[in-house]
């Protein structure tokens, strides 16, 4: 027997059945877009068009047309790199990790979350791979056969951890996600009237037919594939921040780095999710399905992993002081006192004192209040990674070396352009997949859904 | 429901084990003091023995502290598979009174210069004039001497106030007839996440404090966290350990398999845990090679190689291996077998961390030293959180996740 106890409070509003769950779910595919849609889709399409135009600019005459310069030589390509991966970071905790830990508010916002990491780390490619300057010779970064001469990848550099990190968790969470996917495509097919939607949708379900067996199979992949993930949210962010900390820069080089990306990368990725799922619940009424609750709970894990952001920026003050090595101090002065302090100053209120102000009940479970705050510290996140990068190479250790920063209208370009291209994914896919993880959100309904829960208590006192 | 069973009494053989360890401990102490000598080295004031004696002091505090996290954890996060072990968890977390009582006594002793084991310590360290002069330490002496010492007395009374309150309402509960409005669990579930706070604070600086100033001169940013997953380990092997145990004895048989399973699952994660921060630390030290902080591994790696190698990789694959199955994490003698060895893993740990530090270079291998201290501090742990677990019944009334806890299913 199951029980749950009657002082938590039910994740699925109202008197809803099965039934009610899969016509609420599919509403937005089988009806037609609103006008809000379209309007948010064309300008995410021209921003998207703009960012490739700025693209194939950079292609064209080489990444000299970026604000990068002879000592910021890395300056927004790897802060968007880095932003972009860390937002992906919330779609595989949600997915894997709540998973294990049983948590069934997961099930309203798993499915959204990791197609936001898979449209995430696909925009944190572009940055990568333009990067290197002759994007046409990426292809050289994975270990193929000697055919190319003597030049092999250097196996102790982070930078190709990374190639292989990012796209092990890469095809990871698409396969996470894509068998989550199958009953709920089953689900659509079974109800499509015209005849191409059913072909398409029922290819895409490998011919699911709900029996026990495939249940049963389901479940153990996901299993699998959550214990697989988990270690994957571990180590991608970590070899992320490893790019940084083997260096020998003050400022990049401190041993707290990994988990506090780790941390970092959740806490900007579960702003992201409350930033979609906010406007999602709205147009899509899905109210009941994404309650309160489920925001309050997502707002305490915005606490929590705020905080040890917060504790990890103290902590290298601290020790840079502690430490008594005068770089290791200067970096730190540099960051809080120098030309670019003010990105300083923007990230320390963002990311570590907004967040904070979810500990009233009131701020925590106002939505108007979240979704602000979770614009400020994706704000502030995308200025951590800035600070990190830009004014710690801005002055290192020669003075005579020492230079500053301004970015192109290219850099910027780009950057808006991957916006504009999660934004236009993000609409297509809100348009053509179940935002709600249909099958299991049912499986919760029995013990979580609000009139089950009253029907349960007044039971019980009989 | 069997009645009897719900309120622990000591076995006799247990309570004579634990004054057993104690007494011969005891015994490997006073002779650790008779021995414990470095004939070229008239400066050397039995630092090996006062070095096990800090070990064993703060790994076993350091249980007892990891214990009341655990506790709060479950609190704040409102989670409700772990009530019926509740008692178990509080059992060992009321450790920490007399844990941090311990160490205040050695702190004292310090500061008396009875023994040198914090260099930072010694009178005339920050005087130029003096013969101990360090300019390293003289740099950043503001943040030692009373500083230190206001820090040192409020963690102490700041964890011991909070795991007191803790337990304190939870027993109360026990005492109503019905808890119609869950006072008490909403009281600790404020009080859990204040501890929360504090804990995320205190656990670093206290670590910084007690045992990375050991190394003075030396720091590492990750430092605190890295004691902090070694310390939530340790608390999570104990409990399971005793979980186990007193299920053997009769008691807790409402506890079901599912509970021991999810314990078995902490203990695998966070080993993880640990080995992640262990691994981090060590590697972005040694790959940046900076001379200031290698130098910390330098030590370890010239005149504890076997030890470094050995903590590592039995903290590591053992629970790896052995926890990775589903059948393992839900048998009695596994979980037994693993926790024991890495219970000594981690112990072994703590060696690591204060010996290098201490007694460095001088160093020759594991002794009857470690065995005799640790035999020691162990004894007086079980003694105190056996006395702990009969004040109060092993299962807990009046808790709004009761129910769920008696029929969880992982």
């Amino acid at each position: 027997m199951h029980a749950e106890s009657q002082i938590r409070e039910p994740l699925i509003i109202g008197n809803k059945t099965y039934r009610n769950i899969t016509d609420d779910i599919i509403a937005p595919i089988e009806g037609k877009a609103s006008k809000a849609w379209y309007v948010i889709f064309t300008i995410s399409v021209l921003s998207f068009t703009w960012g490739l135009g700025c693209l194939a600019y950079t292609i064209g005459v080489g990444i000299g047309a970026w604000g990068s310069n002879n000592g910021v030589d890395w300056a927004w390509d790897i802060t968007n790199f880095v932003w972009w991966i860390g937002i992906g970071h919330a779609g595989t905790l949600i997915s894997a990790v709540l998973l294990l830990f049983r948590q069934k508010w997961r099930m309203a916002i798993n499915r959204s979350a990791e197609a936001m990491t898979i449209f995430a780390v696909m925009c944190a490619a572009i940055f990568v791979t333009l990067h290197t300057g002759r994007p046409w010779l990426d292809y050289m970064l994975f270990p193929l056969p000697n055919q190319f001469g003597s030049l092999w990848p250097n196996f102790n550099s982070p930078l190709l951890w990374d190639v292989f990190a990012v796209s092990t968790y890469f095809s990871v969470s698409v396969v996470f996600w894509y068998i989550g996917l199958i009953p709920d495509f089953a689900m659509i097919r079974d109800r499509a009237i015209k005849p191409l939607a059913k072909k398409v949708y029922a290819l895409a379900s490998f011919g699911w037919g709900g029996s026990v067996r495939h249940w049963s199979r389901f479940e153990e992949v996901s299993l699998v594939l959550a214990g697989l993930s988990t270690p994957l949210v571990f180590s991608v962010h970590s070899i992320v921040s490893f790019d940084f900390a083997t260096s020998v820069v003050p400022g990049w080089h401190t041993t707290i780095f990994p988990p506090y990306f780790v941390s970092g990368a959740v806490f900007s990725g579960f702003a992201m999710v409350l930033t979609l799922m906010l406007i999602v619940r709205k147009v899509y009424k899905l109210e009941a399905y994404l309650t309160i609750k489920h925001v309050e709970y997502m707002n305490i894990v915005i606490i929590v992993t705020g905080s040890i952001v917060g504790v990890a920026y103290l902590t290298e003050l601290f020790i840079a002081w502690y430490s008594g090595v005068e770089w290791e101090q200067y970096a730190f002065l540099n960051r809080a006192t120098g030309p670019l302090a003010w990105s300083y100053w923007a990230m320390m209120t963002c990311n570590v004192i907004s967040p904070q102000l979810f500990w009233f009940k009131k701020i925590r479970t106002s939505l108007v209040a979240t979704f602000i705050l979770s614009i400020v510290v994706n704000i502030g996140m995308w200025f951590e990674r800035f600070v990190i990068i830009v004014p710690t190479l801005c002055r290192t250790y020669l003075p005579s070396t020492w230079t500053t920063y301004t970015p192109s209208f290219i850099d910027i370009g780009i950057f808006v352009g991957t916006i504009g291209m999660f934004g236009t994914f993000f609409l297509l896919y809100s348009r053509t997949f179940p935002v709600i993880a249909q099958a299991e959100l049912k499986t919760i309904l029995k013990a979580s859904g609000e009139a089950q829960k009253k029907a349960a208590a007044e039971h019980a006192h009989h | 429901m069997n009645t009897e069973k719900l309120n622990f009494v000591i076995p006799s053989k247990a309570k004579m084990l634990s004054i057993a360890l104690m007494v011969i401990g005891l015994i490997c102490i006073a002779l650790m003091f008779a021995f414990d000598k470095q004939a070229d080295d008239p400066e050397y004031h039995h630092t090996r023995a006062w070095a096990n004696i800090f070990a064993g002091s703060f790994f076993f505090m350091a249980i007892g502290l990891a214990a009341a996290f655990f506790l709060g954890l479950q609190y704040a996060a409102e989670a409700g598979w772990a009530t019926t072990v509740k008692r178990v968890i509080e059992g060992v977390a009321m450790y920490v009174q007399w844990g941090v009582s311990i160490l205040l006594l050695f702190f004292i002793l310090g500061q008396l210069q009875v023994h040198h084991i914090y260099h930072w310590m010694l009178s005339g360290v920050a005087d130029a004039g003096s013969q101990h002069y360090d300019k390293v330490i003289a740099d950043k002496i503001g943040y030692f001497g009373v500083f230190w010492w206001i820090r040192t007395i409020l963690y102490m009374i700041g964890w011991s106030w909070f795991t007191w309150k803790l337990v304190k309402n939870s027993r109360e509960a026990d005492k109503l007839d019905k808890d119609t409005n869950n006072s008490f669990h909403w009281k600790n579930i404020k009080l859990g996440a204040w501890f929360m706070v504090v804990f995320a604070v205190t656990s670093s600086t206290s670590s910084w404090d007690w045992v990375m100033s050991i190394d003075t001169h030396w720091f590492s940013t990750l430092f605190g966290w890295y004691t902090f997953s070694g310390m939530w380990i340790s608390a999570l092997v104990t409990i399971t350990m005793l979980v186990v145990w007193l299920k053997r004895l009769g008691y807790l048989e409402y506890v079901t398999e599912s509970t021991i399973h999810d314990l078995g699952k902490w203990m695998f994660a966070i080993s993880f845990l640990w080995t992640y921060l262990y691994f981090s630390q060590f590697m972005l030290i040694w790959y940046s090679d900076i001379p200031e902080e290698v130098v910390y591994f330098q030590t370890r790696w010239e005149s504890y190689k076997a030890l470094m190698w050995t903590v590592f990789f039995v903290n590591f694959a053992f629970p790896m291996i052995m926890l990775m199955s589903r059948d393992s994490k839900r048998n009695f003698f596994f979980l037994m077998f693993v926790g024991t060895i890495i219970f000594i893993g981690h112990y072994l740990d703590v060696i690591m961390i204060v010996m290098p530090g201490t007694v460095g270079h001088a160093w020759t291998g594991l002794s009857w030293m470690e065995l005799g201290s640790f035999l020691f501090f162990l004894g007086l742990f079980l003694f105190v959180v056996l006395r702990n677990l009969t004040k109060a019944p092993l299962l807990v009334k009046n808790h709004p996740f009761l129910e769920e806890s008696l029929h969880h299913t992982t």
